[in-house]
């Protein structure tokens, strides 16, 4: 552009400053146009170059994919009756990132809801392990009181949520708490060890019995929808798309409820369990475990005091001690050891012993004792059995040796878990020269082998063990593994489907003769006037088979019987191991109880109640 | 009935003069029917924020009426006053100014009013006013003199702080210079000047200032906090594409993820809704409107209403590019609303003023002499 001069003094020239602005607002129009042209160009460069990223951005921002979580399957009996099921219920849940003042709001939202320590612990260790957009629960199970009194203050608490969900409920409460178990809040340990889209949006999780043994077919698979959210995450209007999720299967225990109610009752909270089983196929019809608690305390969260109160109790009615109590077999072991003397070629049935009262290991000076003074005069495997003869086992768990008494004993599953569907079973101890040696780096003596034939020293069974083996023997010595699970249904009206079992181990026993043997000793224990238990199988329509079981708390030192500082009420370990009807089985039972006078005393009469109970239920065989 | 016939008898005088500019006039009327359509689905049809913003429409409209009835020789003999009188209320807003965050208002107990719109209006006609007694085009001295006239009001207006409008007055001074016919030599000394100032600059920055300067260079640096604005901004813009989602259908601004989706980013929800078609079509009115404005100031018949016309154009102009380059990312975030469709009184009603000024200028082309 040409420089102007002006001209001092000179006289505005009107026409060459207007001819001059012209230029100036021509040059000013079209710096403004390549400027605007330059927006639009910014426009274009954001809405159609990089349209996709933005609209996929924008979508981002607007859409949510919400988990649906599952409804979990529920749990019955062998004839329906249920056993766990789903309740409506609110809970109350944070989102951290909507949260400026985690401690402030929680402080607050204390005086509006009930809020423990344990509620602000697991919140803060989930919050921990989550995403801050996450939802997660901070108080399961609200009251109506509750829901109210946050509804009307609920502005005040951003991000937090009234959510409602299903919840669980045990109806046969306590007596099923062991085999059942119960579902928890999921913990952080839990969440670390979840699939966390699985369980996007459920709060509870199998803990214990058959709610974690079966939780992967229990809890289903989330369903999803896709939702429009606004910026504080909320959903507006409708979903967008849904898939619906798939529930998960009911499950049909084998447990019989009545026999349970039964076995309950009559354990009346006397520290002992009592199991029964189908020796046909292993299915346990009742399994129970005294004392016992009430579930439902666990499921949104148990109160510390509650959960002292199980924790301080001396009887620890957390103990399943249908399969994890450790109890002495004491005699009950007996018939299992005579069925090995005949198919080891030791003895023959008709074989006699002479009980003196004392039994001795050749060259020893110690005496092992009969339980009648004096001696049982001369006694033959079934009268040995009958009359839980000790002198007769004792000579031949030596005559044995320790390691084909415990490679005999293992075939019954003495020593290791029986396989039940069951999370948490004890193994047990099975008196060997290995295991000794694994344990205490000792040889294993004689004097051990002897008591070892009466089942004390360091015998430790549970009760389904020994119920399993029971069965093995009444079912001619094949083994079936126990378990709870009988059928699987995909929604109510969906077919049961039985659950495959695996198949039982062959029969170990060669000669029926022998087994003959012993099933009538076993038949004498309840009905020959000699019988441990005689009188038992009055009025019973079938033919009951049995064994007692008393066995020593406490060492017996030296020859004194009376200088045992316990009562006679709590001396013993009692136990009774029945099946009926006797020439072709169909429930074994197995009585163990903590404290007692003697097995026929406090534990076989149990056994005759499940018995007669299991009597009503028998001719109404459920579909499988 | 009389005072009743004789109000009737103005409105057809009004209408009736060929003191209004009709191209301008239509052009504004769409813009603010545009602007009306937009703000209902931003806000999400909120009626009464519609209707609030059509009650200032219409008390700008009728002091559009009134200034376009004022000769401009009556504005220019009063531009002194009306200039000191507006730093005046500057000064007295720095004193004893209350609004939110910043102080910009000042409460004359019927109403609060911003002192720093009036100086939108008041500087560019002080400029253009001392200018017209100068020698054009301008030197040195002259411009150290104008310099003073601009940075007084806006020194006072970026302290409050409201850089946007500071920008807006400086703007406005700065074009009534270059419409003046400053030598280009000058502009580019100037420039490189004020390139070399700039660090300068950001050592007298509020704290906010800056952290909207950093974000401007890298709004991902910090995605929910002070980048929040540009990103949402840009997602709303980007995702509306050539045709746009359609009127009240911006999901970003309807589900709240875009802030200030009525105020200073209404345009990116526009943009979203309407897509780069609808983009394209305002800012082509915009333009229209800027160089209608600049017709009229060519044909303006004394220096002191070319100038003014004229700057008050080219500043219309600034608010579109400062508000539409904030929304897409390419300018830092500064609080300029987008003209006559961000929704807020004071700056519609100050716009619309100054359409006033231009109609005034308009109309007395034939009969004013330099």
């Amino acid at each position: 552009m040409k420089k102007r001069k002006p001209k001092p003094g000179a006289i505005k020239d009107a026409q060459r400053e207007a001819a001059r602005f012209g230029r100036r607002a021509l040059a000013g129009f079209i710096l403004i146009a390549l400027c605007l042209g330059g927006l639009a160009a910014r426009f274009w460069f954001l809405q159609v170059q990089r349209h996709a990223e933005f609209a996929a951005r924008s979508d981002n921002n607007r859409i949510s994919v919400r988990s649906i979580p599952p409804t979990r399957g529920l749990i019955y009996d062998r004839n329906g009756v249920l056993l766990a099921e789903n309740v409506a219920a609110f809970r109350l849940e944070v989102v951290p990132e909507q949260v400026d003042d985690m401690s402030a709001m929680l402080a607050a939202l204390g005086q509006v809801v009930a809020l423990s320590d344990d509620d602000i612990e697991r919140f803060d260790a989930l919050r921990k392990s989550k995403r801050p957009f996450d939802s997660i629960p901070l108080r399961l199970k609200l009251s109506e009181d509750e829901i109210a009194r946050f509804s009307t203050q609920r502005w005040h608490f951003p991000g937090v949520d009234v959510v409602p969900y299903l919840t669980r409920a045990y109806p046969r409460g306590a007596d099923f708490a062991h085999v059942v178990g119960y579902v928890g809040r999921i913990d952080a340990a839990d969440a670390a060890n979840l699939d966390a889209d699985l369980y996007a949006g459920t709060t509870q999780i199998g803990k214990t019995g058959i709610e974690r043994r079966y939780e992967d077919a229990l809890h289903g698979s989330p369903g999803y929808e896709q939702v429009e959210v606004n910026v504080d995450k909320r959903a507006i209007g409708k979903p967008i798309s849904r898939v619906a999720p798939t529930p998960g299967k009911n499950l049909y225990l084998s447990i019989d409820a009545r026999l349970q109610r039964t076995a309950m009752d009559a354990l009346a909270g006397r520290p002992g369990a009592v199991v029964a089983i189908d020796p046909r196929n292993g299915e346990v019809l009742a399994l129970a475990s005294a004392p016992s608690f009430d579930p439902n305390l666990f499921i949104n969260g148990i109160s510390r005091t509650d959960y002292a109160a199980l924790m301080n109790n001396p009887d620890k009615p957390l103990l399943d001690r249908a399969i994890a109590g450790g109890f002495t077999p004491g005699s009950t072991v007996k018939p299992y050891l005579g069925l090995g003397g005949l198919q080891l070629g030791l003895r023959r049935p008709q074989d006699t012993i002479l009980s003196t009262g004392e039994f001795h290991i050749p060259g020893q000076a110690r005496g092992y004792r009969d339980d009648v003074r004096g001696g049982q005069g001369l006694v033959n495997l079934r009268q040995a059995i009958a009359r839980s003869v000790n002198t007769y086992f004792y000579s031949l768990a030596l005559d044995m040796g320790i390691d084909r008494f415990s490679a005999w004993m293992a075939n019954f599953g003495f020593g290791q878990p029986t396989g039940i569907d069951l999370p948490g079973e004890a193994s047990g101890v099975l008196p060997s020269r290995e295991w000794k040696r694994a344990r205490m780096r000792q040889a294993f003596f004689p004097g051990e082998t002897v008591i070892a034939g009466i089942g004390q020293g360091y015998w430790v069974i549970t009760p389904i063990q020994l119920a399993n083996a029971l069965a093995t023997l009444a079912e001619g010595g094949v083994r079936h593994v126990p378990h709870l699970l009988r059928a699987m249904q995909d929604g109510l009206n969906a077919p049961r489907v039985p659950v495959a079992q695996p198949k039982p181990v062959p029969s170990f026993v060669r000669n029926p003769a022998d087994w003959e043997a012993v099933r009538q000793g076993m038949i004498d224990v309840v009905n020959d006037p000699s019988g441990t238990a005689h009188g038992l199988g009055e009025g019973f329509p079938y033919v009951i088979a049995g064994k007692t079981g008393t066995a020593e708390r406490y060492s017996r030192t030296g020859e004194e019987w009376t200088s045992i500082a316990a009562s006679p009420i709590s001396r013993h370990e009692v136990l009774f191991e029945a099946f009926t009807p006797a020439d072709a089985p169909r429930i074994a039972v197995v009585i163990a109880l903590k404290e007692g006078r003697s097995g026929a005393y406090d534990a076989a009469p149990i056994a005759r109640r499940i018995l007669d109970a299991w009597l009503k239920d028998d001719d109404a065989e459920p579909a499988p | 009935m009389k005072p009743l016939l004789r109000a009737r008898a103005w409105l057809r005088h009004v209408l009736r003069e060929p003191s209004l500019d009709l191209p301008l006039l239509a052009a504004l009327v769409v813009l603010g029917l545009i602007g009306l359509a937009t703000l209902y689905s931003a806000s999400d049809l909120d009626q009464r924020l519609v209707m609030n913003q059509a009650l200032r429409f219409g008390l700008g409209g009728v002091l559009l009426l009134l200034i376009a009835r004022v000769p401009p020789s009556v504005l220019r003999n009063w531009t002194p006053w009306l200039y000191l009188g507006s730093v005046a209320l500057l000064v007295a807003v720095a004193l004893h100014g209350q609004g939110r965050g910043a102080d910009r208002w000042l409460n004359l107990g019927v109403m609060r009013f911003q002192p720093s719109e009036l100086v939108k209006l008041t500087l560019p006609m002080m400029v253009a006013w001392y200018l017209h007694r100068r020698e054009l085009p301008p030197r040195w001295l002259t411009l150290g003199a104008v310099a003073v006239l601009i940075a007084a009001p806006a020194l006072l207006i970026a302290r409050q702080p409201d850089l946007g409008t500071a920008v807006l007055v400086v703007a406005s001074g700065v074009f009534a210079v270059f419409l003046a016919g400053l030598a280009w030599w000058r502009i580019f000394i100037l420039l490189g000047a004020a390139a070399a100032a700039a660090p300068l600059l950001w050592h007298f920055m509020h704290e906010y200032q800056r952290n909207r300067l950093r974000m401007f260079m890298d709004p991902e640096a910090d995605p929910l906090g002070n980048g929040w604005h540009i990103i949402q901004s840009e997602i709303a813009v980007g995702s509306g594409g050539l045709t746009g989602k359609g009127w009240h259908h911006g999901t970003q601004s309807r589900l709240e993820f875009l802030p200030e989706h009525t105020t200073d980013f209404v345009f990116a929800v526009f943009s979203e809704e309407w897509g780069l078609i609808g983009v394209v079509a305002l800012l082509a009115l915009y333009l229209f409107i800027v160089g209608r404005g600049l017709v009229i100031a060519a044909n303006a018949r004394d220096t002191y209403s070319r100038l003014l016309a004229g700057s008050i154009s080219m500043a219309f102009f600034v608010y579109v590019m400062v508000n539409g380059g904030m929304i897409t990312g390419l300018l830092p975030v500064v609080g300029v609303p987008l003209p006559l469709i961000s929704y807020g009184g004071t700056s519609a009603v100050s716009l619309l003023a100054g359409f006033g000024v231009l109609m005034s200028i308009h109309a007395h082309r034939k009969f004013m002499s330099g």
